[in-house]
């Protein structure tokens, strides 16, 4: 070991460094231009917009190994980028209509987050995903409890935190039986280890494995650990349900596949059927639970769980293919999903209206664009073709039977047809409804944006899949 | 064989062009909605007619073909084509869709916008179902389907169509996507193609051919309906608006029937033959069944729904007789049952209209009021029933012929099924346009010229298929014999002389 000081490689860190820097700057901001409020989004939008070009050219190892930019962790952090892009711009007027201030605040904290899952996207060493979870979670707490005078928005902060770090805890707890059984928080040194017998059978060990993947699991809201979501999602702001239905996930999911797929690979049949259950239960529980919910956002948190269980099947062969395929699903997802939030963000108001289902009956006749995009929405969320729902659920199938997962495919497929149920609900209380009283809706340039790129993305990846399933292919160099 | 002009391409995206077309319309301009989709409907039937003149009779290979590629990742491609079994179904969707708007015309009054954009839409998908032959194509179609289905008949439906359809919904998803896994499971086996002329050349195992023999049945089975997974059709039916019962028992509820010639047959040829017992006598559970239940019906459209599940069993019990007179019934009488069917739930829509009533018991004496509906409505219900010179006769005779030569009993009790046909359907006439006449239709109008527009063509294909029937099997005959090959191939099942027998089968109806 030499004495001196190697300055550690910093570059691929470059556009988190970026971020956090223009995340400061908002801070900094919110005090110094009380008036000005509308520069805090554009500041949001261009900082992530930057820093999204600076990721896609971004590569190679930093901090001797410790954190890895690759296309796996890059395809993630785009998801995740995108999801902030379309945050922010359903956030600006909305904050307005609900009367939030400190909006320098609200704009840091989710810049902050999403730095938190770009860390954790290309974590290699253990302690470094532990960064990037807490910085992630903690801003997302604080990103939902943001109304602090709103009681509901208080309750599901604080649930969400009880248990957000109860799954903190499990992770460092597993970590430290990882770290006795092998000395090292370094992913590639500690699947160097499981080339021998001695590690992979050693109790403690599978233990600390099981119980980081647990903390995971609560992340991505994957049943049983998936009590928290339902209520965090409905107490949340509108547009921060959308993000975090989508953006900790998407980090969530590649700390997982990167566990799973990259460093533990030889443990495959020991976490596979644990999994099995979990996905038979998150399927479950997310698709059937949705069908006696009268509140969109709680409807669309079970949806966000059966979801979960959709993305989990391409983890469970351990293939690229599969890998791939929850790549690709998340990504689909966050069009979808971000354009149903953008349609409910569309119709609310101050308190509860907007958010019942039954305040979208009668929508085909008084708003029809609205409605018309909620049931692309709907269908895409159902799996119907030519939307791009199909063609994600698709790519999961085809990698789970070609890992020979077909009583596991079959079981997502019949919970599929049970979710058409409920979210043709949506479709029916709007189309097939009568209005029944006045619902308004605050129209916004930058709302309308969000709703014409997710629609357009949608329909583009619904008809011409190619270019996405040749990309995610790419990363795997297939 | 290729053809300058990419036609199918065209007939599948007019209509859907056309549909987002007329959502650019100003909604106060009714009438230019409804020209503009009659205009679209008009120039998609033409662009259909080089089909019926162009067809090369002689060859069962795939003619119009285009081919492009298109999920290059998953090797799908954008592969159109059609033969003698497809090609008379394009046309029939076509006319039907023409009906369909006229007799929307006065009836839809609600989102009239969004009404004929769906069925427009519905237009260029069903005709995409009926020319894929990449079975990835093919899925899309089939599922993008239900889309303007479900909101046709949920949104412009009866008093019960909330019901009605989310339960036609359900009931297609389940079905077809286990016929999704079947071909998702059929691509990994097959060579990772979805090509499928090329699925059907290979060989699979006994075992793989019947797991893919049932998850196809599981899809097409429900959309025929077969017996017992029918109960979607009569709600489904009663409560869709008449464009829409038209549609379903027209072309919709034939792509079942279809993809059984399409793809079980061909890619499961063995299966298929070890399957034909359990399927002939489902088909004639829901032959007897059916027309059971339609003696006991006071509402005329779940009665003739019901009498779609019987005439559609006839329809399998033809595919399923497995020998050529059967096959070529059966596709002739899917094309009668669309006729015959249609212009029966286009009559019954038109009458609907007016008095707002489907209660047969609110009917009576229409004979005396509108003479001339009741003239069209009695060819239709003839032609239901199969009466010699009408459509519903020959395809009727030719499945029965089919019946008794495979399994004599199937053909029996196949018959049976006509008796009972007749039974209720003349008894149904009788309670609507005979005896004293009902109040409450008293004083209901006769139809109309654009009513009688509506039902001509009907009229016309029923009399022309009854009298000349070779003029539409000729289209089928070499496709079919194919289609038997396929199927007899490693079976040493070998059929003799088809040719033969259909002859004089054709001589004895005097074709």
């Amino acid at each position: 070991m030499s004495n001196t000081f190697l300055f550690p490689v910093v570059s691929p860190l470059g556009p988190e460094i970026f971020l956090a820097a223009v995340a400061c700057c908002l801070v900094i901001f919110d005090s110094l231009f009380k008036e000005q409020r509308n520069i805090f989004p554009v500041i949001s939008i261009t900082g992530a917009t930057v820093t999204t070009l600076m990721v896609a050219s971004s590569k190679g190892l930093g901090f001797s190994g410790m954190y890895n930019v690759d296309g796996f962790s890059v395809f993630f952090k785009i998801i995740c980028l995108l999801a902030l892009i379309f945050t922010v711009l359903m956030s600006h007027n909305h904050l307005k209509v609900l009367g939030v201030k400190r909006e320098g605040e609200y704009y840091s904290l989710m810049l902050f987050a999403c730095i938190g899952m770009m860390v954790m996207a290309s974590a290699l060493d253990l302690i470094v995903l532990y960064l990037g979870l807490e910085l992630m979670a903690l801003s997302v707490y604080c990103l939902v409890g943001i109304q602090k005078k709103d009681k509901r928005a208080s309750e599901a902060a604080i649930k969400y935190f009880l248990l957000g770090a109860f799954a903190s805890c499990l992770f460092l707890f597993g970590l430290s039986y990882i770290y006795g059984a092998t000395g090292t928080t370094s992913l590639p040194v500690v699947t160097s280890f499981l080339t021998g017998e001695g590690i992979k059978s050693n109790p403690a060990f599978l233990l600390g494995l099981g119980l980081v993947l647990i903390a995971f699991s609560f992340k991505v809201a994957a049943a049983p650990f998936h009590m928290w979501t339902p209520d965090a999602y409905e107490g949340a702001m509108t547009p921060v349900t959308g993000f975090m239905s989508v953006a900790p996930k998407a980090a969530g999911f590649a700390a997982l596949s990167r566990l799973l797929f990259e460093a533990f690979p030889a443990l495959h049949g020991n976490w596979v059927l644990p999994f099995e259950i979990m996905i038979f239960l998150t399927m479950a529980i997310g698709n059937i639970t949705a069908i006696s919910q009268v509140s969109i956002k709680r409807m669309l948190a079970y949806s966000s769980i059966a979801h979960a269980g959709y993305a989990l099947l391409g983890l469970l062969p351990g293939t690229a293919q599969g890998v791939s395929a929850t790549m690709n699903y998340l990504f689909i997802y966050l069009f979808m999903n971000m354009g149903a939030f953008a349609v409910i963000v569309l119709l609310q108001q101050k308190g509860l209206a907007g958010e019942r289902l039954e305040d979208y009956k009668g929508l085909a006749k008084s708003h029809p664009v609205a409605a018309g995009l909620m049931l692309v929405f709907m269908f895409s969320l159902t799996g119907i073709p030519p939307t791009a729902g199909f063609i994600g659920k698709f790519n999961l199938f085809v990698a789970a039977l070609n890992a020979g997962y077909t009583g596991m495919v079959i079981w997502a497929v019949i919970f599929s047809a049970i979710s058409a149920y409920f979210y043709l609900r949506v479709v029916m209380l709007m189309y097939m409804h009568e209005p029944q009283k006045e619902v308004a809706i605050v129209r916004s340039g930058a709302l309308s944006a969000v709703l014409v790129m997710t629609l357009a993305g949608v329909l583009i990846i619904g008809i011409y899949p190619n270019d996405l399933l040749h990309l995610a292919g790419m990363i795997f160099g297939k | 064989m290729e053809y300058g002009f990419p036609i199918l391409s065209s007939l599948i995206f007019l209509p859907i062009i056309g549909a987002i077309g007329i959502l650019f319309i100003p909604r106060k301009e009714e009438l230019e909605v409804k020209r503009f989709a009659l205009l679209v409907a008009v120039l998609e039937f033409f662009l259909s007619l080089p089909l019926w003149f162009g067809f090369d009779k002689a060859t069962h290979l795939m003619q119009f073909v285009e081919k492009r590629e298109w999920i290059s990742s998953w090797n799908v491609q954008y592969y159109l084509g059609i033969d003698g079994i497809s090609v008379l179904f394009i046309l029939l969707s076509t006319l039907i869709t023409i009906l369909c708007i006229l007799v929307s015309w006065t009836a839809i009054t609600d989102k009239i916008k969004e009404f004929f954009a769906a069925l427009l839409f519905l237009e260029g998908v069903m005709i995409g179902v009926f020319c894929a032959l990449d079975f990835f194509l093919f899925y899309i179609f089939w599922e993008a389907m239900l889309i303007p289905m479900y909101l046709i008949i949920g949104v412009w439906g009866g008093p019960g169509r909330l019901y009605a359809t989310i339960k036609f919904f359900l009931y297609t998803l389940i079905g077809s996507l286990l016929m999704l896994v079947g071909i998702i499971m059929l691509y990994l086996k097959g060579g990772h193609t979805f090509d499928i002329l090329k699925l059907a050349s290979n060989n699979y195992d006994f075992k793989f051919q019947m797991i893919l023999f049932w998850t196809f049945f599981a899809a097409f089975a429900v959309k025929v309906p077969m017996w017992p997974v029918h109960t979607w059709l009569p709600d489904a039916h009663t409560e869709a608006p008449a464009a829409g019962s038209v549609i379903l028992a027209g072309i919709l509820i034939k792509m079942g029937a279809y993809g059984f010639l399409r793809f079980s047959m061909p890619i499961c040829p063995q299966a298929t033959q070890a399957m034909m017992v359990p399927m002939l006598v489902l088909s004639v559970i829901a032959i007897i069944y059916g027309a059971v239940i339609c003696l006991g019906q006071d509402d005329m459209k779940r009665l003739i729904a019901y009498s779609s599940v019987s005439h559609m069993g006839f329809v399998t019990l033809g595919i399923f007789a497995l020998n050529y007179q059967g096959l070529e019934g059966a596709i002739l009488q899917m094309i009668n049952h669309g006729v015959v069917t249609g212009a029966l739930f286009l009559s019954v829509g038109i009458i609907y209209e007016q008095t707002h009533t489907r209660e047969i018991s609110d009917y009576g004496g229409l004979a005396t009021v509108t003479p001339i509906f009741a003239g069209f409505f009695l060819v239709f219900t003839l032609a239901s029933i199969g009466f010699p010179s009408l459509n519903g006769f020959v395809g009727e005779f030719l499945i029965l012929l089919g019946g008794f030569a495979a399994k004599t009993w199937a053909g029996f009790l196949g018959a049976t099924g006509i008796i009972i046909g007749a039974g209720y359907m003349l008894w149904l006439y009788q309670r609507v346009f005979f005896m004293k006449v009902n109040e409450k239709v008293a004083g209901v109008r006769d139809i109309n010229l654009r009513e009688i527009i509506t039902l001509l063509p009907m009229l016309i294909l029923i009399f022309w298929i009854g009298i000349f029937p070779n003029n539409f099997l000729s289209y089928m005959h070499v496709s079919v014999t194919h289609l038997l090959d396929q199927v007899n191939q490693n079976s040493g099942l070998v059929q003799t002389g088809p040719q033969a027998f259909l002859e004089t089968a054709i001589r004895l109806i005097g074709g």
